[in-house]
């Protein structure tokens, strides 16, 4: 197993949430809505793509300007989040 | 240019109390955006103060029905006295108790000139809430366990039969309640029994979320114009107060099944449960439209139009794809009502309303008679009007 299907849900349940520049998430499967802030819309855009954890670490850091140790932890947390909201 | 013709529908369950509303206000809404002044719209109700038969932008006259509980002859006999002073083409029941009856009066209603577009009696039969895991069987289709329950007693010996707690009690048209031991579950079976009557249904709890379909069978095993609804809150009878469309294959899959083994006709309500592996569970079907079905209209598939273009012969209109994340909430308002309208329900069973000529969704026409020359009507005859209650300081 890689460390996107080990870590993340799966890209093709990412993928179907309609994602609004305001932070708005819709579920279109489970009719549930989210709001999330800038750091995590922009990791869920990474998500939608195929992209590993290290790319995602990557993406990130290039933009928020974090340590990688403390993204990857805060994403791995995110991560888990979301795969206990959408399935 | 010619006018295209008017047409006659009617439509039941115009009752409309906030907590648990009937249908029928939301499908004569959808009809009146569907075909403006070309459709005329029969209101029908059980209780002068169904609100919906006072709402003239909706309805053009409405009349009340006698209750189910009264029989078939009564109600064929109520319904041939409106016809004979409304010329009703299509008739579009909308609450659970009436459709036996009218389901067995279809052919008889249909040599009066009323149309209508439903499933017959034994299809019917085949989705009551006891025989739905030997439908889901055949359906491919999960369903939790259900069982008859004759007595109380069920409730503090149903541990030894392997029923456990919380579990859901029924009764066989409406109500449902959650109940989390067995005093809860006696209370809920005598509170159901003394409403409902008996046999009152006990059906494993499955934990999940509830998820709505509505759409309408062709009679040939189709299902058209699926509309799919998550509940976003709920009244303190557990119906939809908001919601947003969704859509999931899965359960698209699940309804067409279901329609395909009952080769269902007309219109229904499928309602489910997602546990959290994604499984489907069904609950219930209900055999007409949802007080929901305006949001069909919402998403560019108005299920009850498509309906009556099916029941007049015609082909299915296009409807528009599937759009999820469309919400609805319902409000409560207050419409006013003159005295007199109120005294011509409760006394005669009819209302037929003067047009507003600021209303341009209204006909141009009442009962037939041109905008001017008096919509009244003599009912021929005398109206029980159930539950009516009776008019205060009659002299």
């Amino acid at each position: 197993m890689n460390d996107r299907a080990r870590v993340f849900p799966d890209a093709e349940t990412v993928a179907r949430l309609a994602l609004s520049d305001s932070g708005f998430v819709f579920d279109p499967v489970s009719g549930r809505s989210y709001s999330v802030n800038a750091t995590g819309l922009a990791l869920l855009r990474l998500l939608q793509k195929p992209t590993g954890l290290a790319e995602v670490v990557a993406a990130l850091q290039a933009r928020f300007k974090g340590e990688a140790a403390t993204l990857e932890r805060d994403v791995i947390e995110f991560a888990s989040v979301l795969r206990s909201q959408i399935k | 240019m010619m006018a295209e013709p008017r047409f006659t529908v009617a439509v039941t369950g115009m009752n409309a109390q906030p907590e648990n509303p009937g249908p029928g206000l939301a499908v004569a809404r959808c009809l009146r955006e569907a075909y403006g002044p070309r459709v005329r719209i029969i209101g029908l109700g059980y209780d002068a103060l169904d609100p919906g038969l006072y709402l003239g932008e909706y309805c053009d006259s409405a009349h009340m029905l006698s209750y189910p509980s009264g029989g078939s002859d009564a109600m064929l006999e109520r319904l041939a006295g409106i016809h004979a002073a409304e010329r009703i083409e299509l008739l579009i029941p909308c609450l659970d108790a009436e459709l036996p009856q009218m389901v067995s009066a279809a052919p008889r209603l249909a040599a009066m000139g009323i149309r209508t577009f439903l499933p017959d009696a034994q299809t019917l039969a085949r989705r009551t809430k006891d025989r739905l895991p030997e439908l889901c069987a055949l359906a491919g289709v999960g369903c939790p366990e259900i069982k008859p329950v004759a007595s109380a007693s069920f409730f503090r010996n149903c541990q030894a039969d392997g029923w456990s707690y919380p579990m859901v009690v029924k009764g066989p048209f409406y109500d449902a309640r959650i109940v989390r031991n067995a005093e809860e579950g006696a209370a809920a079976f005598h509170a159901i029994a003394a409403e409902w009557g008996l046999p009152v249904l006990a059906q494993r709890f499955v934990a999940g979320e509830e998820y709505n379909l509505s759409g309408v069978a062709d009679g040939d095993a189709r299902l058209l114009g699926e509309v799919m609804m998550k509940k976003r809150a709920l009244t303190a009878k557990g119906k939809a107060w908001a919601g947003v469309t969704i859509y999931d294959q899965g359960l698209a899959d699940c309804a067409r099944r279901l329609v395909q083994a009952l080769a269902w006709k007309g219109p229904l309500e499928v309602e489910m449960m997602r546990d959290a592996a994604g499984r489907y569970h069904l609950i219930e079907i209900n055999p007409r439209f949802p007080s929901w079905i305006y949001l069909s209209q919402g998403v560019g598939r108005n299920l009850p139009a498509l309906l009556t273009e099916l029941a007049f012969g015609r082909p299915a209109p296009a409807l528009a794809a599937p759009r999820p994340g469309t919400m609805f909430i319902r409000y409560a308002l207050e419409t006013i009502v003159p005295l007199g309208d109120f005294e011509k329900l409760i006394m005669g069973g009819d209302l037929s309303r003067e047009l507003d000529p600021k209303n341009p969704l209204q006909n141009e026409f009442c009962n037939g008679k041109p905008r001017g020359a008096g919509g009244e009507i003599s009912p021929p005859f005398v109206m029980n009007s159930g539950r009516s209650p009776e008019p205060e300081g009659a002299l």
